[in-house]
């Protein structure tokens, strides 16, 4: 296997941003009220991502070491504001739905985390494909998630009447409260698979966003705890 | 006034910030194991959200508007919010040391909470004036103390509970999470 297939098979299953990563919960939870929501807000944060990773890896040796981190968050903020009138100018239903949560793709942990882990490491070609792998399984996440939220709550699939007629929509699903428990059992589904895993002797990588523990512990070197207190140790 | 209030209530209460627009959901799940450091965290929110709101309606409404250059609100934004925490730190480091002491950790946790860029574009989606601004980033921040704080408090009573293996962690949070948010929706009549 190539690099680049190694990338996309990295990002979509054996590193899967939302199942196994646990990156970028806020817009897991918000936007994945039915799958077309879940599949455009993937695809928004698929293009940024390819976008910034490939410029990030184009600049990796012109950016000064100290300065990285404002350095990205500008370049991602750039693409995430093209992408947001992107969505405006020609599906304006979709960002009617996706709303704030598109300009917050800036903080989206996965981008960041890509970028500083990965893009700002590695040469062009790879950190695209590592781009399109993690967009790609981010977006499968969202999907998964919405499905299951959209088909308990409204007993429908991409608008399409799937359950019953008898079939008693569990409202709660759709609303805010349905979103918690949905990831809850997800989560606790991934624990007992980490933990055949591991009895095999094959452990999956942790978790390395907010659900990994507290965020001392975090994984993402760009997330908020250590975005500008990694600087002030060097520079004191 | 009446509006003030009505603002207030919509973003403390029933538009809660982390239970029902998930906004601030890291440090809602990472720093809410103890009520005193849940509730040092929300100080430290409401502290960097109402001055970022003030701050960033001002750029919006004298810098942006005039020059005609909107479009570059969420670069703008958030690197505001980022030289305003790191400022914020080091003016209570110098000047006022007791508050420090009391926030000072939880700053730098705060510097990309999507809250935070949240409420400020929130404050220019629903074209809110300087002081609406203020009054919605305060309350929206004291929604987030609220219901961190309880959590915590739920948290530390679940910590001697037996849960299934799987179930440890962060699903029985989300879980606790999700009843609050149950809860939150009674409010939702109040306006």
């Amino acid at each position: 296997m190539n690099k680049c297939t190694e990338r996309l098979y990295n990002g979509i299953i054996k590193e899967n941003p939302t199942f196994v990563l646990m990156l970028g919960m806020c817009p897991t939870l918000a936007v994945t009220t039915s799958v077309i929501n879940g599949v455009g807000m993937g695809l928004s944060t698929t293009a940024v991502l390819v976008m910034s990773n490939l410029l990030i890896s184009l600049l990796r040796n012109i950016i000064p070491d100290r300065a990285r981190v404002p350095a990205f968050i500008v370049i991602v903020a750039s693409f995430v504001t093209i992408t947001e009138f992107l969505v405006e100018g020609y599906l304006p239903s979709l960002y009617d739905s996706l709303g704030i949560y598109i300009p917050l793709i800036v903080v989206n942990c996965i981008i960041l985390g890509r970028a500083e882990s990965y893009a700002s490491k590695n040469p062009v070609f790879p950190s695209i494909f590592d781009g399109i792998g993690m967009g790609l399984g981010f977006t499968v996440g969202l999907c998964c998630i919405g499905a299951v939220r959209e088909l308990l709550g409204s007993g429908q699939l991409l608008g399409k009447q799937i359950m019953p007629a008898s079939y008693e929509p569990i409202t709660i699903f759709v609303l805010a409260p349905g979103a918690f428990f949905v990831l809850a059992v997800l989560v606790a589904i991934m624990n007992k698979v980490r933990a055949r895993a591991e009895k095999k002797g094959r452990p999956l990588p942790p978790a390395q966003g907010c659900l990994g523990g507290d965020c001392s512990s975090c994984m993402n070197k760009a997330c908020g705890g250590h975005l500008f207190s990694g600087q002030e140790k060097e520079g004191k | 006034m009446k509006e003030l209030i009505l603002i207030a209530i919509g973003s403390a209460l029933v538009n809660n910030v982390v239970l029902s627009r998930f906004l601030g959901l890291c440090p809602f799940l990472g720093v809410s194991k103890k009520v005193e450091t849940a509730a040092g965290m929300g100080g430290a929110v409401i502290f960097v959200i109402t001055i970022s709101s003030f701050v960033t309606s001002l750029i919006y409404k004298f810098i942006l508007t005039p020059a005609h250059l909107t479009y570059l609100q969420t670069i703008v934004f958030i690197l505001v919010i980022a030289a305003l925490v790191q400022f914020v730190e080091m003016f209570l480091k110098k000047k006022m040391v007791s508050l420090y002491n009391a926030l000072g950790v939880y700053l730098p946790l705060i510097t990309t909470n999507c809250a935070v860029l949240g409420v400020a574009l929130t404050n220019v989606q629903k074209s809110y004036g300087i002081l609406e601004g203020v009054v919605n980033g305060f309350a929206t921040a004291v929604g987030f103390t609220i219901s961190i704080v309880i959590l915590a408090g739920i948290r530390e009573k679940i910590e001697y509970n037996d849960i299934s293996p799987a179930f440890k962690g962060s699903p029985i949070v989300l879980i606790t999470a999700g009843l609050m948010a149950i809860a939150f929706c009674g409010f939702a009549g109040l306006i």
